[in-house]
């Protein structure tokens, strides 16, 4: 009968064998079947977020009110999630807001280690309720500056260079005294 | 434990080959906002269990059961997806109310299957990947995408020649089965062909259908041949549309202003997947019907049901799912079709909504629409359309190419 080690005796407690690396695939050391789809969506907006999108490309931020909940909702949506009612007016918000959670990331989706990490995080913004607004890229600063409470403003792509999406806005930077 | 469950609410939009102006979401909304207003309740506080139908495939995301909370009126509630045509839904919700656990349940399925750009792509996507997909088109490819790996030195994915001949578009499995069906049966493309007529002609009296239209069993012959012996015209188009249904326990119906329509039966069934080893007699639907009639204690389905909406996303799949659920014997179907059995005053009315032929195929709400439309009919809210004298309504749907699953759903007043 085949005895395991413990831990304590300088192994590791299960035996960590040896992976199919990518090369004994490639080299066909390991049968495979390979196919590869061709896969195209292009969702239709609908008025909420094709407004929003629209105003990105001017610059700006929209969100919509619910009167029942008194809640300002960025993203916009044409119903309110918690009232399940349809939702009031446009309300213009400021492109400023507060970093409300954020993590450092070094790897690419193959999980390779990519040179400069990316910052990443959520972001409520001003004149929207608490803990609405969106996920952003950080920049303009240092990793280790990056702090959540911070006051963060949006740097915008050139109006030319705007298409309409969600990285109209290229980042967020640290908020200074100037802005508004 | 509850001894009845009921359909106490339905909701839907129009269907639609292209519906640029609304997301899938306020279009969710919609169908849920109307379900909920006819059944008198408030999803935010009446609503027990959320379940909804969805495919992540054609919708575009990966567990897109995630993303539906919002729009249903399920947010931090119980909520679930079946990933799977709408009927098994409604199955679904049956049995989570009858663990007594849930009083009211919600069921929502859609198609925005106009969002999908590459549609024959994603349906060979269906298809087993070693023997089945190959020779939908030859993928001899020799390259190697690389596998998640924390290797330091693993390499880099290698992108090979693709070796490819034109490739098939999915749909060819019917015509491997309708030439299966005709053989066996001795039904001709002729009667299929009136299928369609039939049902195009009976979509005009349904205000929500997108292809009505009147045509002649010369135009669906003459139309050109895309899987012999399946003709451009034997095929049901696309459409977009959301469908939504509120089932109650006998006892939660009593305090609701409501006419309850009974889900007395139901089954389901798959085939095997292996597309040489199936019978593609729609076995499927014969077994899951069997189990809905023994729920339902229906002896003789022909004599104690009243009229039938039965998948006919292929023309030929009308007769052949009409004969699997006892309805017709086999090769009888189209004969009745023939004699004017399955018109609106035949003796087995079938697909007087229209159908998947005259309303449009909507995925994975296929089944609620058929569905839907027994609900129609056995509340006598069918217009034009309305069938005489209607108690017992059936209901079945297939879960589309290439699949040998489907439903079964029976209602009564
Ligand atoms: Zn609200």
């Amino acid at each position: 009968m085949m005895t395991i080690k413990s831990k304590t005796e300088g192994y590791p407690r299960y035996a960590p064998g040896t992976h199919v690396s990518g090369r004994d695939i490639s080299n066909k050391n390991v049968t495979y079947s390979w196919w590869e789809p061709e896969v195209q969506y292009s969702w239709s907006l609908g008025p909420a977020y094709g407004r929003f999108l629209q105003e990105l490309k001017k610059g700006k931020i929209i969100g919509r009110s619910c009167k029942k909940c008194e809640r300002v909702i960025v993203p916009p949506r044409m119903f309110c999630e918690y009232c399940y009612r349809s939702t009031d007016e446009w309300i213009y918000l400021k492109d400023t807001g507060k970093v409300e959670t954020f993590s450092i990331s070094y790897l690419d989706p193959n999980a390779r280690r990519i040179k400069e990490p990316i910052l990443i995080g959520v972001i409520s913004i001003d004149g929207a309720s608490p803990m609405h607004g969106f996920m952003h890229y950080f920049n303009d600063m240092k990793p280790e500056d990056l702090k959540i409470g911070m006051k963060v403003k949006a740097v915008w792509k050139s109006e030319k260079e705007r298409t309409g999406s969600i990285t109209d806005i290229k980042y967020f930077k640290p908020m200074n005294e100037g802005d508004k | 434990m509850t001894k009845k469950v009921a359909v106490v609410g339905v909701g839907y939009t129009d269907f639609n080959s292209m519906t640029p102006e609304v997301s899938w979401k306020e279009f969710m909304y919609e169908a849920c906002q109307k379900a909920y207003i006819d059944a008198g309740v408030d999803p935010r506080e009446d609503i027990d269990s959320f379940i909804t139908c969805s495919e992540d495939y054609w919708e575009g995301f990966s567990i897109f059961d995630e993303f539906v909370p919002d729009q249903i009126g399920a947010v931090l509630r119980p909520c679930c997806t079946v990933c799977g045509d709408g009927l098994y839904g409604l199955g679904n919700a049956y049995m989570q109310i009858k663990t007594g656990k849930m009083n009211i349940v919600a069921v929502e399925a859609h198609s925005k299957i106009s969002d999908l750009l590459t549609f024959g792509d994603i349906g060979l996507f269906s298809y087993d990947p070693i023997f089945d997909r190959p020779v939908t088109g030859s993928v001899d490819r020799t390259h190697f995408a690389g596998i998640p790996s924390y290797e330091k030195n693993s390499p880099k994915p290698l992108v090979g020649k693709t070796n490819e001949k034109e490739r098939i578009h999915p749909y060819f499995l019917a015509g491997l089965e309708m030439q299966n069906f005709l053989r066996k049966t001795g039904t001709t493309e002729e009667q299929c062909a009136k299928v369609v007529v039939k049902n195009k002609k009976n979509a005009f009296n349904n205000p929500n259908a997108e292809y009505e239209v009147n045509i002649t069993i010369e135009d669906v012959m003459n139309s050109e041949y895309l899987f012999k012996p399946i003709k451009k015209l034997d095929i049901s188009l696309n459409v977009d549309g959301a469908i939504a249904f509120v089932l109650a326990s006998e006892e939660a119906v009593k305090k609701l202003d409501v006419e309850p329509i009974w889900l007395r039966g139901f089954g389901w069934s798959s085939e095997t997947p292996w597309i040489s080893t199936r019978s593609m007699d729609a076995n499927y639907a014969m077994l899951a019907s069997r189990m809905a009639y023994k729920m339902t204690d229906i002896n003789n389905p022909r004599k104690e049901i009243d009229f039938a909406e039965v998948d006919d996303r292929f023309s030929y799949k009308e007769l052949q799912h009409l004969e699997a659920l006892g309805l017709a014997e086999s090769g009888e179907a189209g004969k009745m079709l023939d004699s004017g059995d399955l018109d609106l005053n035949g003796s087995l009315p079938t697909n007087i909504s229209g159908g998947s032929l005259g309303i449009g195929n909507c995925f994975e709400a296929t089944g609620l629409q058929k569905a839907l439309e027994v609900v129609i009919q056995l509340r006598g809210h069918g217009g034009k359309r309305q069938i005489e004298d209607v108690h017992t309504g059936i209901s079945q749907s297939w879960r589309g190419i290439p699949s040998g699953s489907g439903a079964v759903a029976i209602f009564g007043r």
